[in-house]
């Protein structure tokens, strides 16, 4: 059973319909990639799979619990970092315990061993300005993990960093999510991120959004430094760039 | 490597701290400097009576003399003003909360906050004065009335600054409108909080010594009263100065209490940390 479905999610805005009939599933220890030009719906479906925006039809379904219009069971990740300026790093990332009622003191202990595994150890009393873009993206994942750690829900989350940070951040994103068997469910439009991250692509497109192919990366292509530069990397692209393409 | 870095963070210290004197400080001191060696001069000449117009040397000496008359006086004006500051703060935190809640309120309120500020504390303090006695009731009234719209004006500006994407997060974790209240809109509120009330407590004191004028037994706009009724022109200067000192000790001690509580806005913004 998918760890994360919808199913047939329709949300229209202002009379326009923005997606139509979506359809997606997230498995256990999967990265699913959600690719599509701006404008194609990606942020919305998002934000009905978080349980900020109730949609017009379909359902969402955690477990194979019903969370359609539930906000607090998934949490996610924007571009922004949006690391609160007044809190420390440690308090940033124990923020999602205290809402929850945890104490300050022991949140502060269920968090730390994690700073080691996220490579962001003696950042802990530092406030995120002391930070830079690819420490700050670190910290505001842990926080992220720390909220929900089943399922990650990504918008664009390496989008702000500059190209060596980001292809750090790739690798380390794909090391950790290992380790702490964490599922990820992310947008982007970046193909070249899509497919090197990627166990699964979903392409959306189309007025209304919706799902116009799914793209499955055979693990023996991917995962290996030389990837960017092989020819099954270069077919994938082309794939997707002409499944984009038929869509526009 | 380590120590070659130490000193350039050194020299580049020294040298912003000399930066800081040269620029921010001799400048202003001069022009005081100046001006006051053109007021001992003007004083000195004939174009203006010395009864009208005091010399700076007598102003600090009345200053000096009436030292601990002007204390006792003082002590009762910031009281009043104290009190007053204080019951703005909480009202006006009351206030902009429950305007922020709820829009309608907003709406009909802000424009009714916006006029009431146009309306001279001047022209008020007789009325106060008339209705509620020359005790130190209507001086506080007075001083809450001037110190609560910049401070609630403050707030509900900060409010609003609070990022929609943070208040969308905190909800998407669960936080219900308390919650993202306590963790996002009150902290992002407080840098305006503060220039807020930096500017209340300069009016608090203001707002005590002109409800003073108009009757009271002490204080030190009773005081000023006073020395001006007797034409001691050099001692209502000496007040005035006293007074403007003590505004501007208060926003200092405005500015101390905000660092300390904002630990985050005075760290550097340089990064560090990188891997």
């Amino acid at each position: 059973m998918a760890l994360l479905k919808t199913e047939n999610i329709s949300v229209s805005y202002d009379g326009t319909k923005i997606i139509e009939d979506i359809n997606i599933e997230l498995n256990d220890g999967e990265l699913v990639c959600l690719l599509g030009v701006s404008g194609s719906g990606k942020s919305t479906l998002f934000n009905v799979i978080s349980g900020l925006l109730a949609p017009d039809n379909g359902h969402v379904l955690f477990k194979g619990e019903d969370i359609t219009g539930r906000s607090g069971m998934l949490s996610y990740m924007l571009q922004k970092d949006l690391l609160l300026p007044y809190k420390t790093i440690i308090d940033n990332v124990t923020l999602p315990l205290t809402l929850r009622g945890t104490g300050k003191k022991e949140a502060r202990k269920r968090v730390l061993p994690y700073f080691e595994e996220f490579g962001i150890s003696g950042c802990e009393r530092k406030y995120p300005n002391q930070l830079s873009g690819g420490m700050r993206q670190r910290a505001a994942l842990l926080r992220t993990y720390m909220f929900s750690d089943e399922v990650a829900l990504l918008d664009e989350p390496f989008s702000a960093l500059d190209t060596i940070t980001k292809s750090n951040m790739h690798t380390w994103y794909i090391n950790i999510m290992k380790q702490i068997r964490l599922s990820t469910l992310f947008i982007t439009h970046d193909i070249d991120e899509a497919i090197l991250l990627s166990d699964r692509i979903y392409i959306l497109g189309g007025r209304p959004g919706h799902i116009t192919d799914e793209i499955r990366i055979a693990p023996e292509d991917v995962r290996h430094t030389d990837l960017l530069l092989s020819e099954h990397f270069l077919e994938y692209k082309k794939r997707i760039i002409k499944a984009i393409g038929d869509t526009c | 490597m380590k120590k070659s870095q130490n000193t350039i963070r050194t020299n580049t210290t020294a040298y912003k701290t000399l930066h800081f004197i040269t620029g921010k400080i001799i400048p202003p001191v001069i022009a005081i400097a100046v001006f006051i060696a053109f007021w001992q001069y003007l004083s000195g000449s004939e174009l203006m009576p010395s009864f009208m117009m005091p010399s700076p040397a007598k102003v600090i000496k009345a200053f000096i003399n009436d030292w601990p008359v002007l204390l006792q006086h003082a002590a009762t004006t910031l009281r009043e003003a104290f009190i007053g500051l204080a019951i703005g703060i909480v009202l006006s935190f009351i206030v902009s909360i429950l305007m922020d809640a709820c829009r309608p309120l907003y709406n009909a309120l802000y424009p009714v906050i916006v006029v009431t500020q146009t309306i001279p504390s001047i022209a008020i303090a007789p009325l106060l004065t008339l209705w509620l006695g020359y005790g130190i009731t209507p001086k506080i009234v007075l001083v809450v009335i001037t110190t609560f719209f910049p401070i609630a004006v403050g707030l509900l500006d900060g409010f609003k600054a609070a990022d929609p994407d943070a208040l969308k997060l905190l909800k998407s974790m669960g936080a219900g409108p308390v919650k993202r209240f306590i963790h996002i809109k009150l902290p992002y509120s407080l840098g305006y909080f503060f220039s807020g009330l930096k500017i209340s407590v300069a009016y608090s004191i203001v707002g005590a010594v002109i409800s003073e004028w108009l009757g009271g037994s002490s204080g030190l706009g009773v005081f000023m009263t006073r020395v001006r009724k007797s034409f001691a022109y050099d001692r209502m200067f000496s007040v005035i100065i006293f007074i403007s000192g003590i505004s501007l000790l208060l926003m200092l001690a405005v500015i101390i209490i905000k660092w300390l509580v904002m630990p985050w806005e005075r760290r550097s913004k340089s990064v560090t940390g990188n891997k």
